[in-house]
């Protein structure tokens, strides 16, 4: 895609001042939600998530069920209010595939063994919306399955790479996604760096993918630790009363 | 009924002989209310209000389009409640049924019929193009309550939204045209007892519920009653009563947030 809009000025710096390597602002708070078991709000840049997670419960429908292991439902939706023209309410096409994207990255990292039968439901809502949304929607869910006490491998967690004026650059604002070359958001397992989301859009050579999976995979890192961080200020305190 | 509402039942109403409720407070006492404004940079304008534990976001959104015919110098707005699932476990997903419905239409109402937008100040070419509001309302956390916390936030973010006039190319922004609001006071009923802004407990146990919208000359702007028990009219004289007295104090705490 051509356009006027300049990506990268003579300094090197992308348009809202970030270094090629450098994530937009993060802030998570884990436990924000009353009737969920567990939950997360987080901001990354102008991004605004909630997640929340309901169960191990019996899956309904009936047929739905595994006797031999729990399913994960993730609905990953976007607030009417989200973008800049008012999304009609309810899924479409494109959060339907996310959703499904999402379900199976959090199904292998859950240790679903455990709960035969059971459902587990991940909602992730959008309230606003500025490119990542999946890669934001994801690293919630992760905080939120967390903090209902479900239990995992790891916590998943997700950031994307992509390229910008034949530059590999971390984590696309939003017009470095309307007007880049290539998006490629991904989510891994911190600890083990086994990958668990990828999509690519776009167009890269062997090389730059390579870089741009490193980059991203440095981000997810990042990520991973400010996760940590907003589950340990939420249950530190606890901790140290006993 | 089922073993657990009517357990539910036995329990609240027994309080309730000791002039008691759950959580402690009177009969006719609030649930602390908390309202954010500005929540979401990509709505015109939008509000996170808590009543207890019960949180609503509402965003609105703006976009030019054609005006009713039978009424082609008014602009249009519409109002849309989801219930999601992450607001509750008893949440599904899909189409809106009944409840979120009728929630989203007595909020409509209330902001309708009380002329809380001047509609007629949004018409920009006369049958040709107008400006539509878009109402959406987002439950977040369901704990009791949510006609007057979604009527609530729906004002909190109307007073604070902006007309996008400059990305339209029509002018510069400026706020929406709007009236004195009414503030939406809701009651239920259990076992002859009558309690002003029910937890989801009462909610879930109620026969009958009462929503009274008043507004600032303490005069009553919008009704509706709810579910299959029946009020007395002295009952509801006394609903009326506290719903003026309690839409006085939150009407008060609005006008401090939107800075009237």
């Amino acid at each position: 895609m051509k356009s006027d809009i300049k990506l990268i000025d003579s300094k090197g710096k992308r348009l809202d001042g970030r270094k090629f390597d450098e994530l937009r602002k993060i802030k998570i708070e884990a436990g924000v939600l009353h009737r969920a078991e567990g939950s997360c709000y987080l901001e990354w840049g102008e991004n605004k998530i909630l997640a929340a997670v309901y169960g191990p419960r019996e899956a309904i429908p009936k047929h739905t069920q595994n006797p031999l292991r729990a399913i994960v439902k993730a609905r990953y939706n976007m607030a009417a209010f989200s973008v800049e023209d008012r999304k009609r309410p309810g899924p479409d096409r494109r959060s339907r595939e996310i959703s499904k994207v999402i379900s199976e990255a959090l199904e292998n990292i859950i240790l679903t063994e455990k709960y035969p039968r059971a459902s587990i439901d991940v909602n992730i809502e959008v309230l606003d919306a500025e490119a990542g949304t999946r890669c934001a929607g994801l690293t919630a869910a992760g905080v939120a399955l967390a903090d209902a006490g479900i239990p995992m491998k790891d916590i998943p967690a997700s950031c994307a790479a992509g390229k910008i004026e034949d530059q590999v650059v971390l984590d696309l604002g939003k017009e470095e996604d309307n007007y880049g070359n290539a998006d490629l958001p991904i989510a891994i397992s911190p600890r083990s760096g086994e990958v668990l989301l990828l999509q690519m859009d776009g167009h890269l050579t062997e090389d730059e993918f390579n870089k741009a999976l490193n980059l991203a995979i440095n981000g997810c890192k990042i990520v991973s630790d400010i996760q940590k961080k907003a589950l340990l200020d939420k249950y530190q305190p606890a901790l140290e009363v006993d | 009924m089922t073993v657990i509402p009517s357990i539910k039942r036995d329990y609240l109403s027994k309080l309730a002989k000791q002039g008691k409720r759950a959580d402690g407070r009177k009969f006719d006492e609030f649930r602390k209310i908390e309202i954010e404004t500005g929540v979401v940079t990509k709505a015109e304008g939008s509000a996170r209000v808590k009543i207890g534990n019960t949180q609503v976001l509402v965003g609105i959104k703006m976009d030019v389009g054609e005006p009713y015919s039978d009424s082609p110098e008014s602009g249009v707005m519409t109002t849309a409640a989801e219930l999601i699932p992450l607001a509750s476990p008893d949440f599904e997903a899909g189409p809106p049924r009944e409840n979120a419905i009728e929630l989203a239409r007595v909020v409509d109402r209330g902001v309708r019929e009380s002329e809380v937008i001047e509609l007629d100040k949004l018409c920009i070419e006369p049958g040709e193009k107008v400006w539509i509001v878009f109402i959406d309302i987002h439950i977040l956390d369901y704990d009791g309550n949510l006609f007057d916390a979604a009527s609530l936030a729906t004002l909190a973010a109307l007073f604070t939204a902006k007309v996008p006039a400059k990305r339209f190319e029509l002018g510069d922004d400026y706020t929406i045209p709007l009236k004195d609001p009414p503030v939406s006071c809701t009651s239920v009923k259990f076992n002859d007892v009558v309690v002003m802004d029910p937890s989801i407990d009462e909610e879930e146990i109620a026969d009958a519920r009462l929503t009274v919208a008043t507004d600032k000359n303490g005069d009553l702007r919008a009704m509706q009653k709810g579910l299959s028990g029946s009020f007395t009219t002295d009952e509801i004289r006394k609903v009326i009563k506290s719903s003026l007295d309690n839409g006085k104090t939150i009407r008060e705490q609005l006008y401090k947030i939107i800075g009237k």
